[in-house]
């Protein structure tokens, strides 16, 4: 195919590589563009910045209402990963070693948050914790958030399960552990890095996440997606870059430490 | 191990969970759009004769038309390098359209803000260049969704095609290079048809997306550029006609779903996830 297998390079493939590298650029050139000018010195968002500075940093670590929702977006995160790496390992230790009827409509069920516009599973829970009024929570956020991770989790274990070598923990069965044992200190281990790494992403799609929390905020308990959304509908101000480069470097994280998780299973 | 029922119970928690937070509140959603003092279709019948709300519908068909069009325009060719360079600068490549996918959507809209509003560096280089003499309206209008949304739902379309493409047999396009065929029409006659449920899956998956979508369509829109997800949220916090906005909500929901099941018949959404794992 393309350069392979000597064959000769023909305008159509320069074509195709040269289209291929612009899309490349256009998915990467915003995310860094945004990271750059964060850093400008500059009263407006120019690119490249004139100067260099820290100063939209300064502004939004040295604002208390922004530090508030570091600690709200990061409890809530805390809390659905918790959830949601429970709730979901469980559910996929079922789903790949349960034999029972109705595994593909508990399977579907289980993914289905991930298909529903997160716009109506916010209403949704908005009018369900409005009536019980409970708003404005960090466990009903989280709670939300659990629902939205669930998928992300059960896809990422049941794939790591089915990689996983079966007669590992029927050697240690028949060599007397109990299933309890068995699983604690055979099965887990060795799943490990697939469970740390759903539990990774699971922290992240709650960080992420602007909609649950914009119906399920209080005016005191917002997080930062939320915080972003309310200047960003008064004006495009530059202390946002450094916020959004602040998550741009927990994405990069969670990526750096999944790929990481993965070479070592390798 | 046997694999029996013996498991079934470790699905108990989960369950719970997304039945009290997930399925129940959903059901309560359909619940409030049929009954108001009895059940009613009421409030069905008010979406079917306001014309406002069957323009909103017909916009949101479109936009998610014009966002699924270009996404598969521009996904298409970087899929194909993808799927067929060396597995390393594969892997290198996919990170550079994992990277965005897992940003958050808020933070990938705002860096489209700052590139496209009147003072953005997109119109400070085409002013520099003397391509233009005012700043180009690039924000707050139709052009301006579209590329925030295309950019949004790109990788979706990406990985998809990706991931097909990866399973195509490249003896196969070799086999027709040798009987004849040139680089072109191997491509057109074998290596195309071959990508089609690629085709399938990322169209339908990116139309449906396209469909619910709220935070790049309310922050790049202009005043008429409204999206059925808007109007939604416009009913719950302004208007707060709750019931009307969960009929609203219930003809997403029922579109989603009819759009699911038929990409469900050629795509499963976990293949997304295999350059994640």
């Amino acid at each position: 195919m393309i350069g392979a297998e000597g064959q000769r390079t023909g305008p159509g493939t320069i074509a195709l590589v040269a289209m291929a590298v612009v899309v490349l650029a256009f998915l990467i050139a915003p995310v860094v563009i945004i990271v750059l000018v964060s850093f400008s010195g500059a009263d407006y968002l120019s690119f490249p910045p004139p100067q260099l500075s820290l100063r939209w940093y300064s502004r939004f670590f040295g604002t208390s209402v922004w530090r508030q929702s570091i600690v709200v977006s990061a409890q809530v995160a805390t809390l659905t990963m918790v959830f949601a790496t429970v709730l979901g390992l469980a559910a996929s230790l079922a789903l790949v070693r349960g034999r029972f009827r109705g595994k593909g409509a508990v399977y579907a069920l289980l993914l289905s948050p991930m298909i529903v516009p997160t716009i109506i599973t916010a209403i949704a829970l908005y009018f369900f914790f409005a009536r019980l009024k409970a708003t404005g929570s960090i466990l009903a956020m989280a709670l939300g958030h659990t629902v939205l991770a669930l998928p992300v989790v059960v896809i990422i274990i049941t794939a790591t399960l089915q990689g996983f070598d079966l007669r590992f923990e029927l050697a240690a069965l028949s060599l007397g552990a109990s299933r309890l044992t068995a699983l604690r200190r055979v099965t887990l281990p060795l799943i490990a890095p697939g469970v740390v790494s759903a539990a990774l992403f699971a922290f992240l799609t709650s960080f992420d996440e602007l909609l649950i929390p914009l119906f399920l905020a209080g005016v005191e308990v917002q997080t930062l997606t939320v915080r972003i959304w309310n200047s960003l509908l008064l004006e495009v101000d530059p202390t946002i870059a450094a916020v959004s480069s602040f998550l741009i470097a927990v994405t990069c994280v969670v990526l750096g430490a999944s790929a990481m998780l993965r070479r070592r299973t390798d | 191990m046997k694999t029996d029922g013996r498991h079934v119970w470790l699905l108990l928690p989960a369950l719970l969970i997304l039945g009290a937070f997930f399925v129940y509140p959903l059901f309560g959603i359909l619940l409030r759009s049929v009954y108001k003092n009895g059940y009613t279709l009421e409030s069905y019948r008010q979406v079917v004769r306001t014309a406002v709300y069957l323009t909103v519908l017909g916009k949101t068909f479109e936009m998610a038309a014009l966002v699924t069009v270009s996404a598969l325009l521009l996904g298409y060719p970087l899929a194909y390098v993808l799927a067929t360079v060396r597995p390393r600068l594969a892997r290198l490549l996919v990170v550079i359209v994992v990277l965005p996918f897992l940003t958050s959507i808020i933070v990938r809209t705002y860096a489209w803000m700052v590139l496209l509003g009147s003072n953005g560096v997109v119109n400070q280089y085409l002013v520099a260049l003397g391509l233009t003499t005012a700043p180009l309206k690039l924000l707050y209008n139709r052009a301006g969704v579209v590329v925030g949304m295309t950019y949004v739902l790109l990788p979706f379309m990406v990985l998809t095609l990706a991931s097909v493409m990866r399973g195509i047999d490249p003896a196969l396009v070799r086999a027709a290079h040798s009987l004849g065929a040139s680089r072109w029409e191997a491509f057109r006659r074998v290596f195309l048809p071959l990508s089609a449920p690629g085709i399938a899956g990322g169209t339908l998956l990116v139309f449906i997306l396209s469909l619910g979508f709220f935070i790049t369509p309310a922050l790049m829109g202009g005043p008429s550029d409204i999206m059925i997800a808007m109007l939604i949220e416009r009913e719950v916090e302004f208007t707060l006609n709750w019931s009307f906005a969960s009929t609203l909500a219930v003809i997403l929901l029922a579109v989603t779903l009819v759009g699911f099941a038929v990409y469900y018949r050629v795509m499963r959404l976990e293949r997304l996830f295999e350059g994640l794992g």
